[in-house]
Order: structure tokens, then sequence, then C-alpha cells
């Protein structure tokens, strides 16, 4: 057991990791708060999803149960640098989080590779009414994402900003990770930016127009 | 003009950002220090830098926060 745990942790650690009735309690206790965090968490999210009702119940019933066999199977690696229940809200929040990149993945709202540049002044909340200021911007803008990035950096750009598509869902439609995407969608932000910067569209430290 | 800043923001990057892996890996710890009011952000300036800058793990932040707070002992 980890040193230095807080009494209540130390009590669920010591639960789990035993046997027989007392287990089995700690067991019903750690799935009971599961589910309700993650039906929390669904209804926190919720508002902005087209998720409702029995679904959205039935999507945070299986994250917790999901969790919990993520928790029982990593508990050996729980270093008590948080409170027990801080570590396992973490992991049923990321179950939350994943079945929902899921959904929109099987019931996407628009094509994933669709490519409608009409989108991006709307995705950035620019004004129609000043369409002749930031007409050259995103013109610049689609010339820096067609010449600058690289095949895939351009894939995961128009899929994000273009088609709005969740980073999540689109971790498992390329079959990625989280962190892999993220890190490709980082790398065409920089070129992207420097693009402007050196066309000047955006200033180096503040906002600029050419 | 929104569409100006709104760009240049989603276009900036820190270079202290640590990226999804490292920042899911401590998300327990960052959470519970933010929850105490404690300068996670101090502490964990990449971490914090990678919370602003991504979506899907800024949702997760917000939604752990939301729950330690929410589900006090």
């Amino acid at each position: 057991m980890p040193a230095g745990l807080d009494a209540e942790s130390a009590g669920w650690i010591q639960a789990l990791a035993g046997d027989g009735p007392r287990r089995e309690a700690a067991l019903a206790r750690l799935h009971a708060m599961l589910v309700r965090i993650a039906q929390g968490e669904a209804a926190r999210r919720g508002p902005r999803l087209r998720i409702t009702g029995p679904e959205l119940d039935d999507l945070a019933y299986q994250a917790a149960a999901d969790a919990l066999v993520a928790i029982t199977g990593k508990i050996g690696q729980f270093r008590g640098e948080s409170r027990f229940t801080t570590w396992a809200y973490k992991f049923v929040i990321f179950e939350v989080s994943a079945k929902i990149g899921r959904h929109f993945w099987r019931h996407p709202a628009v094509p994933l590779d669709a490519e409608d540049w009409d989108r991006l002044p709307g995705w950035f909340g620019a004004d129609p009414a000043h369409q002749a200021e930031w007409g050259d911007l995103f013109a610049a803008l689609r010339r820096a994402v067609d010449c600058e990035l690289t095949p895939r950096q351009r894939e995961v750009f128009v899929a994000i900003v273009l088609n709005d598509v969740p980073l999540d869902t689109l971790v498992l439609h390329l079959g990625s990770s989280r962190n892999a995407i993220y890190q490709v969608l980082f790398a065409a932000r920089r070129k992207l930016r420097a693009a402007l910067v050196a066309n000047g569209h955006l200033g180096e430290n503040n906002v600029g127009r050419s | 003009m929104n569409g100006w800043s709104a760009l240049d923001r989603f276009l900036r990057t820190d270079p202290r950002d640590v990226g999804c892996d490292q920042a899911m890996e401590m998300l327990h710890v960052y959470a519970e220090l933010v929850a105490a009011g404690e300068s996670a952000q101090q502490r964990y300036p990449g971490i914090a830098a990678h919370l602003q800058a991504c979506g899907p793990c800024g949702e997760d932040f917000e939604g752990l926060l939301a729950a330690i707070r929410g589900g006090a002992h």
C-alpha cells in the first residue's frame, strides 16, 4: 500500500485488495459511486450532445461498469498521489468521454471526410457583416492548409475544424490515439500560424490585419 | 473582430504543452490541487497549457473537477 495515504483511501485499498464479503461490499459501493459520477458527467455534457434520456443513462451505466473493471485491474498502480476516489473518478470520466466519442463515430452529424470551406469563418465566430475584412484572412488560411500541411495534418485539420468532428471521434475513425491526433493538430496549428504571420495576416505577438 | 482573435488563439501553440498522455496521467493530481484552491497552474504549467488548448482533455478536466466537488465525501 502507498505510504502516507489518508484513512479513507487506505480503507478502499484494503477492502478491494482483500477477498470475501468485505471486498464484495466495497465493489458494490464503488460501482454505485461510479454510476453516480457517470450519470452526473453524462448530464453535464448532455445539453451539448444529441444523446438524451435512456440512451444517455445506458451510456453512464456502461461507463461505470467498464471503469470498475479498469480500476480493479489497475489498483496496483495507485500511488497515493491523490485520494483514491479522485483517482477512481478519473477512470469513469474517461469512460464517459470515450463512449460519447464512439457514439458520434457511429452517428456522425456530417461525413467525416466532407470539406465545406464555407463553414470556416463560422467556426471562428467571424461576423458575416465583416466579410470583406476577413475574406482575405480565410483565403490565406485555406492556401496555407493546402500548401503547408502534410496530407495527415490536412486530414485532421479538415475533420476537426471544417467538419466539427470531435477529436475523440476522429481518433476512432483513424484508429489512432488522442495524443497522436493532438500532436498532428498541434504541428498543423504552428505551421499555419507561421504562414499567416509570414504573409502579414497575423502579428507575431498581437492580432494583426494586413 | 471575433474571427481574427479566435483564429489567432486557435493557431497559437505553447511550447510548454505536455500533450494528452502526460496531462491525463496526472489529471487526478492536478484536479485535486485545483479543487483545494492550490496553485496547480504554477506547479504544473505544462498541464495547464495543455488543458487550455486541448478541448477533449479540458472537458475531462472539467468533468473530474465537477465530480470532486459534487462527490465530496
